[in-house]
């Protein structure tokens, strides 16, 4: 069984990692790149970050980006959880469409859900954008995505454990804060980061929700893209590679990663420090 | 739960406003009309002059998935058979770029593609070219940014897929004597089916909708229906012509999901 993989194999994994990570990298490098012509590399130099503290119109972006993360991530992590939970635990007529109805928002083009939230918004209510708006957006499609993690977790737990607290005279309440939420943590936590990701991210159906004063990040950074590029939008998305991958590192760290069997907490614990 | 009442509330019913509207029409002021469905929303869209739009869109999509595929599953294949230990490590490696915004990686793409770009300027500087390719504003770039935004969606299933196969079935298939490629073919592949199913429409979707990429890594002639409809919304007031073109998008994709929906479900919800 365990056969050696052919030299092929490898090499071609190897290469195809190359290829995901070779852009990030240039990336980050061109933004030490002392040049005003982004696309050339002329010397070294920090000046391109604190630059950033001066872009007012950014800093007001990554303001609004993460005003909007937040909300995103509290509303689709509620919503998700319970989502994932009850498909777990509940058998229930129409389970099957729900599951489906779960399936929609992430194989629907995410143009269809721009261009319609944009209408519903505006015939509905005659909003024209605000960052409440695209809040609202984000928690829409993100709700499927912690409902999926969270349900493969909850799934996958054994049903004796909140048997053994309720034998033991726990609450019903009891038993879901302390045995059946802890066990859920860390699909909970990871759901809450891909939704944090997915909102910072977003552009697409944000394009459509945002309106005056409302500029998040990524449009921002896509304007600048579009309409003559500084070498700034390079130290920023250097710095925004950095956060992310520093918040992967924490959670994985966490064990948020853990696949989905459910081991006993403190196995948990003592694996989180290998 | 209160889930099922927000997805209704906030994806079902838009996605049910612009199907009304697509069948609505403007009158001479510009105000939208809904008294007379109509289907002249559709016709319009079906007109000869949309045709490469519509087929950009699906050469695009269709080329990314294919070739995600081919470079996703001996991955995901290599991860799973040989990962060991470091399995769940390999696989965060892969989601990683994922992570990181989309607009960004195309747009280091744009940094390495240019005519004085990192890679022309590298085999100009080695002398093996002396001028420029142009590698930007190309087929070639569109579907190079695709592939490498939406790989991740296809290891990930086609991993999932993979590792759920129990090797034994393998070792039997060798064991009756067919060849390692025999065994390939006539075992593992069919019993992948459900994560190669799976992965092909969680790339496909998103690069037919998708118009960053044509849009940043694609020239003048790279339009397709997605790069359209954004337009018409954010600069035209051409709604119900806007809804039609989006619910055909719509229509692939919901005539792929059904057909690829115990697959879906089996790889993602479980």
């Amino acid at each position: 069984m365990t056969e050696r993989p052919s030299r092929w194999l490898s090499g071609f994994a190897a290469l195809t990692y190359a290829f995901l990570f070779a852009p990030i990298v240039i990336l980050v490098i061109f933004s030490f790149n002392d040049s005003r012509r982004v696309f050339i590399w002329q010397g070294f130099t920090l000046d391109w970050y604190p630059a950033l503290l001066q872009n007012d119109r950014l800093l007001d972006a990554v303001w609004i980006t993460l005003q909007v993360a937040a909300l995103a991530v509290v509303g689709a992590t509620l919503l998700g959880s319970l989502l994932g939970l009850g498909l777990a635990r509940l058998r229930f007529r129409g389970s099957g469409g729900v599951q489906t109805l779960l399936l929609l928002p992430m194989v629907t083009p995410e143009i269809v859900v721009g261009i319609s939230l944009l209408v519903f918004f505006s015939q509905l209510f005659g909003w024209n954008g605000s960052m409440g708006q695209i809040a609202l957006a984000h928690i829409t499609f993100c709700i499927s995505y912690v409902a999926i993690t969270v349900r493969a977790r909850a799934a996958s737990l054994d049903p004796a454990r909140e048997e053994a607290a309720r034998d033991l005279g726990a609450s019903a309440v009891g038993t879901f804060r302390h045995v059946t939420l802890p066990l859920l943590a860390p699909a909970i936590a990871a759901g809450a980061m891909l939704a944090f990701a997915l909102s910072v991210d977003d552009l697409i159906i944000t394009s459509f929700q945002a309106g005056v004063g409302s500029t998040t990040l990524p449009i921002a950074i896509y304007s600048s893209i579009k309409f003559g590029v500084t070498p700034q939008i390079n130290a920023i998305s250097s710095i925004v590679i950095a956060l992310v991958g520093l918040a992967l590192l924490i959670s994985w760290r966490v064990g948020a990663f853990r696949g989905p069997s459910a081991r006993p907490v403190d196995a948990d614990a003592e694996e989180g420090s290998a | 739960m209160p889930g099922v009442l927000w997805l209704a509330a906030l994806f079902v019913a838009p996605l049910v406003i612009i199907a009304v509207i697509s069948l609505g029409s403007l009158d001479d002021a510009g105000h939208l009309v809904l008294g007379q469905p109509t289907l002249d929303n559709y016709a319009r869209a079906l007109q000869p002059a949309f045709l490469p739009a519509f087929a950009k869109s699906l050469y695009y999509a269709t080329t990314t998935t294919v070739v995600s595929l081919a470079i996703g599953y001996p991955v995901a294949y290599w991860i799973s058979r040989y990962g060991g230990r470091r399995k769940i490590a390999l696989l965060v490696l892969v989601m990683l770029p994922f992570w990181t915004s989309y607009l960004i990686r195309s747009y280091a793409w744009m940094i390495i593609l240019r005519d004085n770009g990192v890679v022309n300027s590298a085999l100009i500087e080695t002398g093996l070219l002396a001028d420029p390719i142009q590698m930007l504003n190309t087929d070639f770039s569109v579907i190079l940014g695709m592939v490498y935004g939406f790989l991740p969606f296809a290891i990930l299933p086609l991993f999932v897929s993979i590792d759920r196969l129990d090797q034994r079935l393998v070792q039997a298939g060798r064991d009756l004597y067919a060849s390692g490629r025999g065994a390939f073919l006539h075992v593992t592949l069919p019993l992948t089916m459900p994560g190669i199913v799976a992965a092909s429409l969680l790339v496909f979707i998103p690069a037919l909708g998708d118009w960053v990429t044509p849009d940043l890594l694609g020239g003048a002639d790279t339009t397709t229906i997605a790069k359209i409809v954004q337009v018409i919304f954010t600069s035209g007031r051409d709604w119900p012509y806007g809804s039609a073109l989006g619910f055909m998008l719509m229509g692939v994709t919901i005539v792929g999901t059904l057909a690829g929906l115990r697959s879906l479900r089996r790889e993602l919800i479980g």
